[in-house]
């Protein structure tokens, strides 16, 4: 007997069709997986299913929740199963919490609505389900704010509250999404245990295939509002009957073809061999503590701490490592968008720490980024002709405007897109596009080092790996060196020869990319390899389970 | 180094389209090409001359003769509006051209700079701001004489903070985007950077503060001529139309009513204009109606 029972659902908002005739199915204790690429209804399933849609909506078909029609049942019917017997997590920890109200607070909120109990007992219970989630009393207490806690640490209240009347069916949507491998590894053991404790059922919502497979018992893809293929997880992944299917795992576990030329000699450090193009020596950024009254400030954080290494032309290296181990910091030094407490970075053997911006013009031409988000790295109001020509501010001689759309069209056409593109905004572009246009605005000055900002993390895994064969095609025929920084494994493996481990500000471990990922020495690359999510390895141990 | 201030670039026609296509820009245009219409119209025909004084036809009600009726020196009141809207909008757009002139360049720098200057800066616009706005511009006229120059004047130095603040706000909130990381990772400089990228995306806030702002100076300039000290009679304003309006509104509302209204008309147009202009600005509002 299920407990959720989707049957025959359609969706359709104004008009636009959503979802056509989808069918799923959750039983008590069991994990569910819902896959798709963004826009292929997954968030919208679980809205309709929380009756949570917006009011234009129109679903047709059969919900069915504990012998409950969703469709049919009165708001009052579904503000009681809300929260009470259907809990939900979301993506964003950062704003799933109200910012001022206590976690206790929170937490109790729902305990008393439901179940009328009183504010002393709400908050024991609060208490109680806090320690569950590994927010122990001594550290944690119920007044703590949402701002004085991690991002781990919020989306483990957000599970306390979803699963504090212990409800039947737990909806998370993109849970882990915003947490670093090391966080994700941990919310999904969490989410584990409580499916098991307490039979709960749960539909995990991810575009992540590699953490459904690790999680889901079954599996549900969809894309364009369908669903392409159902059943059993281990068994729809393995056989891969489904041309979609085949490709997303495809995609996942995609690495780009890439000629191996700037592999590290024989025990030979390269720098030896080659003139490097970057070096950065002994670098050290502080940044200034909180000021804690009009005289005095806490002690400074030292978000980059000491850290020395080198690249040569033509060379991609990977630095990986947890959310706020100072990547992006170290990113933002060598770019001189920043500078250094203390160290020296040269680049071409120039030396670009503390220069004025009329110093650093050269630097500049040679040296480019790509952000993370495609959708922010845009100014809005101007066109991409403007956009991607932005970087030709720092030559030599200004092209005039024939040269300068000539120069866009040919960086449009190197990334794959049309020439005609160059008289569109960028909200008229979708995000696989928008960082091609990232793309060709950090390439159209030819430069000879591009810094890229975890530049893939928010595509989708079909897109991501188009955009991963880009930057390694552009490594190839342009012999541009990058310096990727990335919290996903995946991600480093396919285009990087060598990996950088970041912990704590430090520069913990380096050396060849399969190298260091197969066989880590250091706690923190160990840590990062354990906890990431593998499809391969996830597959693998679905099915010995089976036998 | 040529400094361009763009605007969204679309050619003229598509901005015209998108203009017409938008409702609240349209009403806001109609109303407010009226009310400028009219003041222009008062240069070379009025129905009556404002300066002409008939004891005798004091305080009539709106007659054929009269549309809006006359004042208690046996004014056309219509006229008397007509010349008016002149000095109100002249006074309240050279006081908001001020305000953002100064106040505008001011933010925006205090938001480049952060520290200590941004501190100085925007402390010495609160003390400013401290000020009850009317009350000191009474005062700046009280010292340098009535007239509608230090009127203007007087408006528009207390434009400044507010224009100050939101420049500044908005610029604070544009600087920390990846947009502007690539800007200047692409070697543009700080003022570059304001121009190129800040303010077109501020543009908008400042558009409708500026038509806030606009009827703030109208209302403004009408109260510093109702205690006397904005425009010198006998030239009409509106403000000092409902100075005299005060005490018989009993006997002849309609000396109260139809500046008022012209008032009120004239802000509405001037919000719905900033709103039509601050849609046709946004590349991404191009769908819209």
């Amino acid at each position: 007997m299920s407990l959720l029972e989707i049957g025959n659902l359609s969706l359709s908002i104004g008009g636009t069709p959503i979802l056509r005739n989808i069918e799923l199915s959750v039983s008590p204790g069991e994990v569910m997986g819902l896959v798709g690429e963004s826009g292929s209804g997954k968030s919208m399933t679980a809205l309709t299913i929380m009756q949570l849609l917006p009011w234009v909506a129109r679903a047709t078909g059969r919900v069915t929740f504990d012998g409950v029609d969703i469709l049919a049942a009165s708001e009052d019917q579904m503000c009681a199963l809300r929260g009470d017997d259907i809990g939900m997590v979301f993506q964003e920890p950062m704003t799933a919490l109200n910012p001022v109200k206590t976690i206790g607070e929170q937490v109790a909120e729902g305990i008393r609505w439901h179940t009328r109990a009183s504010r002393a007992d709400a908050e024991e219970r609060a208490r109680k389900m806090l320690d569950r989630v590994g927010l122990p009393s001594a550290q944690f207490p119920l007044s703590r704010y949402p701002h004085e806690l991690s991002g781990g640490q919020r989306q483990r209240v957000v599970i306390a509250i979803a699963c504090a009347l212990k409800p039947k069916l737990l909806i998370a949507d993109e849970p882990t999404t915003a947490l670093d491998v090391v966080l994700q590894a941990q919310i999904l053991d969490l989410l584990r245990d409580l499916v098991a404790e307490n039979r709960m059922g749960l539909l995990l919502i991810s575009h992540d295939l590699a953490v459904v497979t690790e999680m889901a018992d079954r599996i549900t893809i969809l894309r364009h509002g369908e669903v392409m293929e159902a059943g059993d997880t281990a068994r729809t992944l393995s056989e891969q009957l489904h041309p979609y299917t085949r490709q997303l795992a495809q995609a996942s576990m995609h690495v780009p073809a890439r000629a191996k030329t700037y592999e590290v000699g024989q025990g030979k450090p390269l720098l030896q061999v080659a003139k490097p193009l970057l070096q950065v020596e002994r670098v050290t950024r502080d940044y200034p503590g909180r000021r804690t009254s009009l005289f005095k400030r806490s002690a400074p954080t030292r978000a980059v701490d000491n850290v020395s290494f080198s690249m040569i032309s033509g060379q991609s290296v990977a630095l990986v490592g947890r959310s706020g181990c100072g990547k992006s910091t170290l990113a933002r030094l060598v770019l001189a968008l920043d500078e250094p407490t203390s160290g020296a970075i040269r680049f071409r053997g120039q030396d670009i720490a503390g220069k004025s911006e009329a110093d650093l013009k050269s630097a500049r031409r040679d040296m480019q980024v790509v952000f993370q988000d495609p959708y922010g790295s845009f100014d809005p109001r101007q066109k991409v002709e403007r956009l991607v020509a932005e970087p030709l501010h720092v030559l030599e001689r200004k092209p005039d405007s024939a040269e300068r759309r000539e120069m866009v069209a040919k960086a449009l056409h190197e990334v794959g897109l049309s020439p005609r593109d160059m008289d569109k905004y960028p909200h008229e572009f979708s995000g696989g596009q928008r960082q091609r246009l990232s793309i060709a605005r950090a390439i159209i000055t030819r430069p000879k080092l591009v810094v890229a900002d975890e530049p893939v993390s928010a595509l989708d895994v079909s897109i991501r790996a188009q955009i991963l064969d880009l930057f390694a095609g552009l490594n190839q025929k342009l012999g541009i060196a990058y310096l990727f920084i990335t919290h996903d494994l995946t991600v480093a493996r396919a285009i990087t020869d060598e990996v950088m481990v970041m912990h704590d500000g430090r520069i913990v471990e380096r050396g060849k990319t399969s190298e260091v990922l197969d066989h880590p020495q250091s706690e923190a690359a160990r840590a990062l390899v354990t906890a990431a999510p593998d499809l391969h390895r996830a597959i693998a141990r679905r099915l010995r389970e089976q036998e | 180094m040529t400094l361009r201030f763009d605007l969204p670039e679309e050619n003229l026609a598509g901005i015209l389209a998108k203009a017409f296509r938008n409702r609240s820009f349209l009403a806001g245009f109609v109303i407010t090409a009226l009310v400028a219409a009219v003041a222009l119209l008062s240069y070379v025909w009025t129905p009556d001359d404002v300066t002409k004084l008939v004891i005798a036809d004091k305080t009539l009600g709106p007659s054929p003769a009269n549309w809006f009726g006359t004042d208690h020196f046996g004014r056309d009141i219509l006229s008397m509006i007509m010349v008016g809207a002149r000095n109100s909008i002249a006074v309240a757009l050279v006081a908001v051209g001020i305000g953002m002139g100064i106040g505008v360049p001011l933010g925006a720098f205090a938001a480049v700079r952060g520290g200590l200057i941004d501190e100085a800066l925007m402390r010495l616009n609160d003390l400013v701001f401290a000020f009850p706005a009317l009350l000191s511009a009474i005062m700046i006229t009280a010292i340098f004489g009535p007239g509608a120059i230090n009127a203007i004047i007087a408006i528009g130095i207390f434009n400044i903070p507010v224009f100050a603040r939101v420049a500044r706000a908005g610029a604070l909130a544009i600087w920390p985007r990846e947009f502007i990381l690539a800007a200047r990772a692409a070697g543009k400089g700080k003022m570059l950077i304001t121009l190129e990228h800040v303010l077109p995306n501020i543009v908008t806030l400042l558009l409708v503060q500026g038509t806030i702002q606009f009827a703030l100076g109208i209302l403004a300039e009408a109260g510093l001529s109702y205690v006397g000290l904005g425009t010198q009679p006998p030239m009409p304003s509106w403000g000092r139309m409902l100075f005299d309006a005060q005490t018989r509104m009993v006997v002849a509302p309609w000396m109260a009513i139809f500046p008022g209204m012209a008032i009120v008309i004239t802000v509405l147009g001037l919000n719905l204009l900033g709103d039509g202009i601050a849609d046709i600005l946004d590349p991404r509002s191009r769908r819209q109606r």
